[in-house]
């Protein structure tokens, strides 16, 4: 691993961490941004979890959403508009024994990052990636963003958006090597943890998108589904999420699915009346880039040495030696 | 083996240069490699420069498909291409005529060529054939033509794939190379094929040997240098690929390009025996994402590119400068603006390199001038990059790239190796850009450091990177930011002049120009010119003392591969001049009246163009 005694930083054990001290600086999103439901369940999924705050990285692009890195306590990376996932590959292929998570915006992901995204579902980096989605441009102010629906009306579009939005999930499915997909909604606590905390237990390339309201420039954004909680769907399952039932009697629209049912989840994520949430597709069998490409030696100077003098050899000139 | 007869006087020289071109495919690329190895091992030094069509197989006989090698040898230590071609062999005539039209060869150079095309059905091939011969032959070259593939037949049902290796049988005849080096070279390319190829391979050679001793009425000597050191031959980005491994760096991103592409199929050959990866990422920006995500959880990495790919990377070369992650960037420059030139030699990197990223992003940048100078710079490079927190660009050029040069054996030292990483606590109340007042620098926090835990930014931030709402804090870090560069500044020698410290011309330049500058200056000197050069190593920062040097002289010029307004041209005067890129940049430091002398032709500057260039600087005496 990169040379890296990973073993040095686990001493002996630790205090237990409490919600608090996973808080990092006060959150500047406005009042009402869905981001904060985002941050309180990943807070407690790493306290649940008790992730030691020096083994974990969150990574992020720009936007609202990537400003998630500064409201927690552990390490981050807050980088560049879309381009978060390949800078979280690079912290993984060096330090596999890091949980890394990755947030991002929709047009950090769908638009700038797209490239980036559909390669991290390839090569199946074992991370846990979030989309934050509004279905909007917040930070720049209200554009159109590749997720929002068809004919609303933003600052680059003020007749409306011409064309119809790319479906994260759906494009997600169709991408090799696809190995977990899901979505939620930031509103439904229960749900959103649950969500996250089988993503962080996958192993492999976990995406989830996060359906999440934007008070300022999408403020009716999610009203039908906020209106009619039967306009979401529920999908339960032994082998996916189990749903309280709490929430079953609030959200009474619910479907069996097996998230090893790519067919089905394929035909859920197409869904038009409906918006799913809960796994869609899991598959733990899909091999990891880091696994597959992780050099197996712990590099010693030796074995540079050795791999040095059989280069040196391979390019010598033995001049005037017996030929 | 006894020739059939021997014949010609050997003509003994103390340099040559040899240019063996077919079409792509034909194999030329592969025996000039291996008669540049086997006049190694006769004790010339050797410098080989790849010719190479634009196109991965462009239609047979044609002037742009060209494909080839050039082999400069000598008794001296050879430092660059060098000027004209002494002998050329050629599998078809059209394969000459770029060459010769681009003015590559000497005046009276001899032409070995395939005659098979006179005796053509193909309409229009022998005519083109026996005229072109016939247009050589009238400006005074040498030519001589060689029924190749009619005495490959004897020993080859494909003689296509063989011609090569009879080619390389008479050059070893024409230079009297030993037989046994070849055979062994051609043992080693050939191993994974089998002893049969190998033997096949052989024989041509051998018949290529014999009939050279039968037919052709010249031989050369080039006498042996004198080494006492072993040494080893490679190219640029083999070189680059080695130094990555000798600088400890274990992640390697990048996307292909050329000319910069080759560095990485060598290290991907080999890097998982040292622990180390190389990532193909799905484009340029990624590439640099990566390596800096990589660098940033612990050791520096490396990416790998050249000019359109660092065009692409310029963003992340920014985060790099601003979250102050150590980068090595290597840029294998080519011929630009756009895709440009992608197998042609160019230095129009530089200012891009210095200015490229938007805002005051200070960096390191660095430029080998020799083979040798490829492999040290990356060791140098991480160093760097890891010491100052900052993004170190290594200039590299297509002229290092492919071009095969001899050095020492480089003798293995631990120092060169990154040293292990640090990941004891660190103290809570230890900022994660804890700037030094004087000199900017600051130590780095890494993940898996408890109480380091910081969100690292790429914007602007405080000390404990903690984004800036008040004002002055942007001021602030921008100048612990660039304050590193005048700290590693002070760290820098004052590069060597070579020639006399004073005189009447001083001529600057930078990569790989150095082994032409030299050559040119000391022929120039020993005709009695006042003309010294002075190369630089680093170009931003750039060492103390430059501004001294140059002052001692009546006229300094730089020597550039890249474009310049020529002050002749009607519409160019003092105000509207363009200067070549190291050129602005000494004007603009050193306030001093620094001309300039560049092409764009995607050649290597010759020894003889600077020489001419001097001397109508400084008229004849």
């Amino acid at each position: 691993m990169f040379g890296l005694n990973t073993e040095c930083v686990l001493s002996d054990p630790q205090e237990y961490l409490e919600l608090e001290d996973y808080a990092g600086r006060v959150s500047r999103w406005c009042p009402g941004c869905g981001d904060n439901g985002i941050l309180a369940a990943v807070q407690r999924l790493c306290r649940d979890e008790q992730l030691p705050l020096e083994k974990t990285v969150f990574v992020s692009g720009i936007g609202c959403a990537a400003r998630f890195p500064h409201y927690v306590s552990t390490y981050g990376f807050h980088g560049l508009h879309g381009r978060a996932l390949p800078t979280a590959q690079g912290v993984k292929i060096r330090r596999p024994d890091l949980n890394v998570f990755v947030n991002m915006g929709d047009g950090d992901c769908c638009s700038i990052g797209t490239a980036h995204w559909i390669h991290a579902v390839r090569m199946n980096f074992h991370m846990v990636a979030m989309l934050h989605d509004n279905n909007i441009y917040g930070l720049t102010k209200k554009q159109v963003s590749p997720t929002t629906p068809k004919g609303w009306k933003t600052n680059t579009t003020p007749g409306g958006a011409y064309l119809n939005p790319i479906n994260p999930v759906s494009a997600t499915l169709g991408i090799t090597n696809v190995s977990f997909v899901a979505q939620v909604v930031e509103w439904i606590p229960e749900l959103l943890f649950d969500v996250i905390r089988r993503a962080y237990h996958h192993k492999g390339f976990a995406f989830i998108r996060i359906l999440q309201r934007c008070p300022h420039f999408m403020p009716t954004g999610f009203q039908s589904l906020l209106a009619d909680p039967n306009n979401l769907m529920l999908l339960r399952h032994d082998n996916g999420m189990k749903v309280s039932d709490d929430l079953a009697r609030v959200y009474k629209t619910h479907e069996d699915h097996d998230p090893s049912d790519m067919n089905n989840a394929r035909r859920l994520a197409d869904l038009e009346d409906k918006v799913p949430i809960g796994i869609f597709y899991q598959n733990e069998s899909i091999p990891c880039y880091d696994e597959i490409r992780r050099p197996q030696k712990m590099p010693i100077w030796q074995q540079r040495e050795q791999l040095l003098t059989k280069s040196f050899d391979r390019f010598g000139i033995a001049q005037g030696a017996d030929a | 083996m006894s020739p059939t007869q021997e014949a010609g006087t050997i003509q003994r020289v103390d340099q040559h240069i040899v240019e063996i071109i077919s079409d792509s495919g034909e194999g030329a690329q592969t025996a000039g490699q291996m008669f540049g190895t086997v006049s190694a091992q006769m004790g010339n030094s050797v410098w080989t420069v790849e010719i190479i069509p634009a196109e991965v197989e462009p239609p047979a006989r044609s002037t742009a498909g060209a494909s080839g090698n050039r082999i400069r040898l000598g008794s001296f230590p050879i430092t660059n291409a060098g000027n004209h071609t002494d002998i050329v062999l050629a599998l078809n005539e059209q394969v000459l005529k770029g060459r010769e039209a681009a003015g590559e060869f000497k005046k009276n150079a001899i032409i070995i060529l395939e005659n098979v095309w006179a005796s053509s059905k193909v309409p229009g091939v022998a005519k083109a054939y026996t005229s072109t011969v016939a247009d050589l032959r009238a400006k005074g070259y040498r030519v001589y033509e060689v029924p190749m593939e009619e005495e490959c037949l004897k020993h080859t049902d494909n003689p296509k794939r063989g011609k090569n290796m009879f080619i390389l049988g008479i050059l070893c005849r024409v230079y009297s190379r030993e037989l046994a080096y070849a055979r062994k070279a051609i043992a080693a390319k050939f191993k994974k094929k089998g002893q049969p190829v190998i033997d096949a391979n052989v024989k041509l050679l051998e018949a290529g040997f014999e009939y050279a001793g039968g037919h052709l009425d010249f031989r050369f000597d080039v006498t042996p240098m004198e080494s006492t050191e072993p040494q080893v031959v490679m190219n640029g980005n083999t070189a680059i690929a080695l130094g990555v491994v000798a600088s400890g760096m274990d992640v390697c991103a990048m996307y292909p390009i050329t000319p910069a592409t080759s560095a990485s199929h060598y290290l991907s050959e080999i890097f998982d025996e040292c622990g180390g990866v190389v990532h193909q990422a799905e484009d340029e920006i990624a590439a640099a994402a990566f390596a800096i995500g990589a660098s940033y959880a612990g050791k520096c990495a490396v990416t790998i590119t050249s000019g359109p790919g660092m065009a692409l990377k310029t963003e992340l070369m920014g985060l790099a400068v601003m979250g102050e992650v150590p980068l090595v960037l290597v840029n294998v420059q080519r011929g630009g603006p756009s895709t440009g030139l992608p197998t042609k030699v160019e230095q129009g990197d530089l200012l891009a390199a210095l200015f490229g990223t938007h805002g005051d992003a200070p960096k390191i940048i660095m430029a080998p001038a020799t083979i040798e100078d490829c492999f040290y710079s990356i060791i140098t490079a991480r160093k760097i990059a890891e010491t100052f927190r900052t993004l170190v660009i290594v200039l590299s050029d297509a002229n290092l790239a492919t071009g095969q040069q001899m050095f020492p054996r480089p003798k293995f030292k631990k120092e060169w190796l990154a040293p292990p990483i640090d990941q004891s606590p660190v103290d809570p109340s230890h900022p994660p850009f804890d700037w030094d007042e004087k000199t900017g620098l600051s130590q780095r926090h890494i993940p898996g450091q408890p109480g380091g835990m910081y969100a690292l930014t790429g914007l602007a931030h405080d000390r404990e990177s903690h984004v800036a709402y008040e004002p002055g804090i942007n001021q602030q870090g921008c100048r612990y930011r660039s304050l590193k560069l005048a700290a590693f500044q002070k760290t820098l020698k004052t590069p060597k002049v070579h020639g006399d410290p004073e005189g009447d011309l001083l001529i600057v330049g930078w990569g790989s120009t150095k082994g032409s500058i030299e050559e040119a200056v000391d022929t120039m000197s020993s005709k009695g010119h006042k003309v010294s050069s002075l190369h630089l190593t680093f170009l931003q920062p750039m060492a103390s003392g430059i501004k001294e040097i140059m002052q001692k002289f009546k006229q300094v010029v730089t020597v550039e591969i890249n474009y310049s307004d020529d002050p002749n041209d009607e519409l160019i005067d003092d105000d509207n001049r363009r200067y070549s890129n190291l050129c602005l940049l000494l004007r603009a430091r050193y306030l001093v009246d620094v001309d300039c002398w560049s092409h764009v032709h995607g050649q290597p500057i010759k020894p003889e163009e600077v020489e001419q260039m001097i001397e109508r600087r400084l008229g004849a005496r």
